[in-house]
């Protein structure tokens, strides 16, 4: 009987088991198949990409796709290079501008009392609840009147804008998790205010840190809707507007636009990789008894 | 040589003042306990101190230097912190060299102090250890290192034992006061324990609501306590505490319960005043089981409610004039619970208490 009871548990633990992997699966690739297609319709010609039914499994991959779009104007090319560029100078730049900002911010949120706090801080969350479209329009209207439209600097200032929030918020967190304690003990032992968060805080929180910069390096990167208002030429457009470029009247190039695709994602996912590593090494505070 | 000197030093928080004026004076090389309740004010004391909080009224001097506003670093002091607060991205090695390293001493001088305090506290297996894979004894080992590896002229220690567990916490009893002895400096140490503030201090300085109540030697604040609060807070376990009045040269309490006045308060106590009566478990023991008493007390029946063997002695909870007291038995024998013994009150042991103030007469 005991016998039967045991076996019966087995079998549920089993199909239990069986059930996570399923359903994990299906959400797995539910997340990844957009991708793997992006990547695979890259590589091949449109008449596959166009096939009905789709065909999945490749029956022929070459790199037509990548040599039409760094190709010249008339073969299907587009200024890759200039819009990488731009993308990176606009997302490295504001990024970096927004943890400064964010550090500054979050280590007053996570340190210090001051008047009217809690009312920021709901604040600065509550501008994440405007949708970034609408404020498309008046953007519009402020940076064309301002000179700014079709420029780094606009672009830079709008992106800023809509990390800064965010960065504070989430190195906010991370700070709080570092004890008062650190840059006390880091005082006492004959660091300035200053050395002591340079050489104590910032190094514990960096995992914070970097979090937070991925997060606001990627929605730089990747943010279409107003980068397509608020660019123009080729001067100042970044990668998701550029995949515009292979959209023509009657139609549209799907092979290039994957390809282009692919260029965006491949530095993303770099930068991820890079940085995953480091909030896996980061987060764990041993100095002080948890 | 560092004597530190507080002179009517307060601390406000915006109305709320928390520390009340307190003035202390300790001299060099002195190890000085301040203990207290939780909220009475030592960590603020310490904290400031230290420089970790202003100071908003009176003076704090350092080896005869005046540091009300003086940074942290510049004060020439270490402090342990009760969670260690260990720099958790840095080695031992690290951690321990860090104050010298901001100083901007030279590598090899570093090297060697590290050795040093790593040899007088055996890290030198760890040294290259993240705090994290340390146990909590290792890493207050790290704390005091830090602390003792740039010498210091006043060592500040906060709760330090807090953390560990009991056997640890008598462990690193010992070898604090072992250190004190090789490293001779001032130390200042806050704990709410006062198990440690009597076995560490060369002098113990009791808080309570950011007043000192009182300071002496552990011998002078458990023998003459100045009020009852010092009476139950110093000693474990408590003072037992009898409110009763003086009655034709008797103490009469509840329930009829008399003992004679104690010759030391025979002229301090007036007929009909309002006292409290003070003593120890160890002065309250039973027939066959106690030790000579100087002014025994005539016979008290009690049935034993709850008995506590230690081992070499038994605690004997018992009822008195209405009110739960604890009593000692040497030489222990079981006890049942329920069982009715015989026991005397050292009356020359007692504490008079006046039940208004709760300040001691004598």
């Amino acid at each position: 009987m005991a016998m039967d009871i045991n076996q019966q548990h087995r079998f549920k633990t089993r199909i239990g088991a069986a059930l996570r992997h399923i359903t994990l699966f299906i959400a797995m690739s539910i997340i990844c198949i957009p991708g793997l297609w992006i990547v695979l319709n890259s590589f091949r010609p449109t008449v596959d990409i166009m096939a009905k039914p789709p065909v999945w499994v490749p029956r022929g991959l070459n790199l037509d796709n990548y040599r039409a779009m760094f190709g010249g104007a008339g073969e299907g090319g587009v200024p890759v290079v200039q819009y990488f560029t731009n993308s990176l100078i606009i997302s490295v730049t504001s990024t970096v501008i927004a943890i400064l900002i964010g550090m500054a911010g979050g280590y007053a949120f996570a340190r210090y009392r001051f008047r009217g706090k809690s009312a920021i801080f709901i604040g600065l969350l509550l501008t994440r609840a405007v949708p970034g479209v609408a404020l498309s329009l008046p953007l519009f209207i402020v940076m064309a009147k301002t000179g700014l439209i079709d420029t780094h600097v606009g672009l830079i200032m709008v992106y800023v804008a809509m990390n800064v929030p965010f960065t504070i918020w989430l190195i906010d967190g991370f700070f709080r998790q570092v004890p008062p304690d650190l840059a006390e003990a880091a005082e006492i032992d004959g660091c300035t205010r200053w050395q002591a968060f340079w050489k104590v805080e910032f190094p514990v929180a960096k995992s914070g840190v970097a979090s937070a910069g991925i997060f606001a390096f990627l929605t730089s990167w990747n943010e279409y809707a107003l980068a397509s208002q608020l660019t123009r030429s080729t001067f100042s457009k970044t990668m998701p507007v550029g995949l515009r470029d292979f959209t023509s009247e009657f139609t549209i190039n799907w092979g290039g636009m994957c390809a282009l695709a692919v260029l965006m994602i491949i530095p993303a996912l770099i930068l991820t990789f890079l940085v995953q590593k480091h909030l896996i090494a980061g987060l764990t505070f041993g100095g002080v008894k948890g | 040589m560092a004597q530190v000197l507080l002179e009517n030093v307060t601390k406000n928080y915006g109305k709320l003042e928390v520390v009340h004026g307190i003035s202390l004076d300790i001299a060099h090389n002195e190890f000085v306990v301040l203990v207290g309740p939780s909220g009475c004010g030592k960590s603020t004391t310490l904290r400031m101190i230290a420089g970790l909080e202003e100071i908003s009224a009176g003076d704090i001097s350092i080896g005869g230097q005046i540091v009300n506003d003086m940074p942290p670093r510049d004060r020439n002091i270490s402090m342990v912190f009760q969670n260690y607060a260990l720099y958790p991205h840095m080695t031992v090695r690290e951690n321990l060299g860090f104050s010298l390293q901001i100083a901007g001493k030279p590598p090899a001088e570093i090297a060697r102090a590290v050795g040093e305090a790593a040899g007088i506290l055996s890290l030198d297996d760890y040294l290259d250890r993240k705090p994290s894979e340390l146990s909590g004894g290792q890493r207050q080992r790290v704390a005091m290192g830090r602390a003792i590896v740039r010498h210091p002229d006043v060592f500040l220690f906060d709760e330090p034992l807090s953390n560990l567990d009991a056997k640890l916490r008598a462990q690193m009893r010992v070898e604090i006061k072992k250190l004190h002895q090789k490293i001779q400096t001032t130390v200042i140490y806050v704990t709410h324990d006062q198990v440690e503030a009597m076995t560490l201090a060369d002098r113990i300085v009791i808080m309570r609501d950011g007043n000192v109540e009182q300071q002496g030697t552990p011998n002078e604040v458990f023998e003459r306590p100045v009020n009852t609060f010092v009476a139950t807070f110093i000693g474990s376990p408590p003072m037992n505490l009898l409110p009763g009045r003086v009655t034709g040269g008797a103490l009469v309490f509840a329930r009829g319960f008399t003992v004679p006045v104690p010759h030391n308060f025979a002229e301090l106590v007036a007929e009909g005043q309002e006292i409290v009566l003070g003593f120890r478990a160890d002065n309250m023991m039973p027939e066959g089981h106690a030790l000579n008493m100087d002014e025994a007390s005539p016979a008290i029946e009690m049935a034993v409610i709850v008995s506590e063997p230690l081992g070499t002695e038994t605690l004997l909870y018992t009822e008195l004039a209405g009110q739960e007291v604890q009593a000692k038995m040497l030489k222990p024998r079981p006890v049942a619970d329920g069982e009715v013994l015989t026991f005397h009150l050292d009356l020359a042991q007692c504490h008079l208490f006046d039940a208004k103030t709760q300040n001691n007469l004598r």
